[in-house]
């Protein structure tokens, strides 16, 4: 027994090896070529500018790609059905949900997650933003709040109309109504809201820092 | 979800040629719904044919002077192309109603036709679904029924339609073209298009098996005020209770669709010739023959009064 932080197995190693465990069975079938067999691809991604050369089962969203294969943990499954927006990642810069899509139909599209935008280090304005008006609470959906935001911003520079745009061909404007219209596929359960309409609009008053 | 092989087509033929070979295949292209109800087994297509390498993403203005709208173009680009803003503002209004950002990036205009309805007791495979399971019944009748169809419903099935684009589509009067394994294609009025349940509610259009929608095509610009207007329970990301699309000309004429009521996009012509005489009219005319359930009836009100604020809402913008 070792000491707390010291583990050999940590917690996503323990899950890995159950995963593995009740998969075995079905790949002994596979050779079998059952209907219900399940099926292996090579998927090539590139993730946040690093290619990964990978084999997956075809099921695997780009969301479990991301997290389970490539250990990139920033990027959240909430609903895992495309209603609360913790899994928002950027496609070739467009916002997708992630848990949404087959990791097999991404080869070769350029994938940005939380990882991506920035490090500790070195936040990304949107980072910076959120942390200074404190826009989350427990933060689980932050990573995805913040990949949209970033899209919505840039959404609204390139002039694409929302549901509350007043006129369809007039300048579109970061208003807070604007915001919260667009932001409305990220859900908050913390109902942190308030605070991150503050962070958004605090970047888009400053889009010189608007990058990623 | 089940296991299924997957294959990229490089045209639409290729991809209508690979659904003839593959009895249990679908198309693929958002995604955004048939994942979702893959998840749930609701869905279980043993081969995916993702159709995104086709070609099929172009928005062009066709040689009538009406749109040709490729059966990949986004839900985004659709709302966001400056024709579409200004000739035909009711298409863009109607979408951006619909979903969220992000879906509205990946979805396609042909999935957005075929999405599958969001009826509780389709989606809860513990239930009887008539629609989900053939011949199984249908819980809603006796269940919960406040979202689901007032209009040209069944004794087998109450599911709506829930597309905002749709809506849009039919008041525009489009044109859905599709590609089929033997190298024909056809051309299906949107009026004939979607079905209603009667005994066969799985059957939601009139699309053959393996039959490709490679565009669906607009006439040349009609003009007019148009306006969409969504009820729904929430100001952003839900489904319609009611949504009415308007087209009214300077004479008063027009066009209404209404959807959020019926198995399809509701448009009556004939009633559209009561517009005139204003929303009371037009709807008691538009509503015949429906059959609303305790828990909905409320919608019978709701699509006068939402047709009577688009009504009023043309009228001001002078």
């Amino acid at each position: 027994m070792q000491g707390p932080g010291n583990f050999d197995l940590s917690r996503r190693d323990v899950l890995k090896l159950g995963v593995a465990a009740t998969a075995a069975p079905l790949v002994a079938q596979s050779a079998q070529a059952t209907a219900d067999s399940p099926v292996v691809q090579s998927v090539t991604l590139n993730m946040n500018g690093k290619i990964h050369a990978l084999q997956l089962d075809t099921r695997t969203t780009l969301l479990d790609a991301v997290r389970e294969h490539l250990q990139l943990t920033g990027s959240k499954k909430g609903c895992d059905h495309g209603q609360c927006g913790a899994c928002t990642m950027l496609v070739d810069g467009r916002r997708i949900n992630s848990c949404l899509t087959l990791a097999v139909m991404h080869q070769g599209q350029k994938v940005t997650t939380i990882e991506g935008l920035g490090t500790p280090g070195k936040m990304h304005p949107m980072q910076t933003a959120f942390v200074k008006h404190d826009g989350f609470q427990c933060g689980y959906c932050t990573p995805g709040q913040i990949c949209s935001a970033v899209a919505v911003l840039r959404e609204i520079q390139q002039g694409i109309p929302s549901h509350v745009s007043a006129a369809l061909d007039a300048k579109m404007q970061a208003t807070p109504e604007e915001i919260r219209e667009r932001m409305s596929g990220n859900i908050c359960r913390c109902g942190a809201y308030s605070n991150i309409v503050e962070a958004i609009t605090e970047v888009a008053q400053n889009p010189v820092k608007v990058s990623a | 979800m089940r296991p299924f092989s997957y294959e990229k087509a490089p045209t639409a033929s290729a991809a209508a040629a690979a659904a003839a070979r593959n009895p249990d295949a679908k198309f693929i292209a958002g995604g955004t719904n048939l994942l979702d109800l893959m998840k749930l087994e609701i869905e279980r297509p043993a081969h995916l044919i993702d159709v995104n390498g086709t070609g099929l993403d172009k928005l062009e203005t066709s040689p009538d002077g009406g749109l040709r709208i490729g059966a990949l173009v986004r839900n985004t680009d659709l709302a966001a192309d400056m024709r579409v803003r200004r000739e035909y503002p009711l298409l863009s209004r109607a979408l951006l109603a619909g979903a969220s950002g992000q879906l509205r990036n990946k979805a396609t205009t042909a999935g957005n036709l075929l999405q599958r309805t969001r009826c509780p007791y389709f989606y809860d495979t513990n239930q009887a679904c008539n629609k989900r399971d053939p011949g199984s019944g249908c819980s809603a009748l006796q269940g919960f029924s406040r979202q689901l169809a007032v209009i040209g419903s069944s004794d087998a099935c109450i599911a709506t339609h829930p597309s905002d684009m749709a809506i849009a589509m039919r008041a525009l009067d489009a044109t859905v073209e599709t590609a089929l394994a033997d190298g024909t294609t056809r051309k299906i009025p949107i009026a004939d298009f979607h079905t209603l349940p009667g005994n066969t509610p799985h059957i939601e259009n009139t699309l053959q098996k393996g039959e490709l929608i490679t565009a669906v095509t607009l006439p040349k610009p009609v003009g007019g005020k148009q306006l969409y207007h969504k009820v729904r329970d929430r100001s952003s990301y839900a489904f319609a209770l009611v949504s009415v699309g308007l087209i009214v000309q300077p004479d008063g004429g027009g066009r209404v669709a209404v959807g959020g009521i019926a198995h399809k996009p509701w448009r009556v012509e004939a009633a559209e010739a009561e517009l005139p005489r204003g929303a009371k009219a037009v709807t008691a005319r538009l509503l015949e023959g429906a059959r609303p359930t305790r828990d909905n009836e409320f919608k019978l009100t709701l699509v006068e009064r939402t047709l009577e604020v688009v009504l009023s809402e043309a009228r001001s913008a002078g």
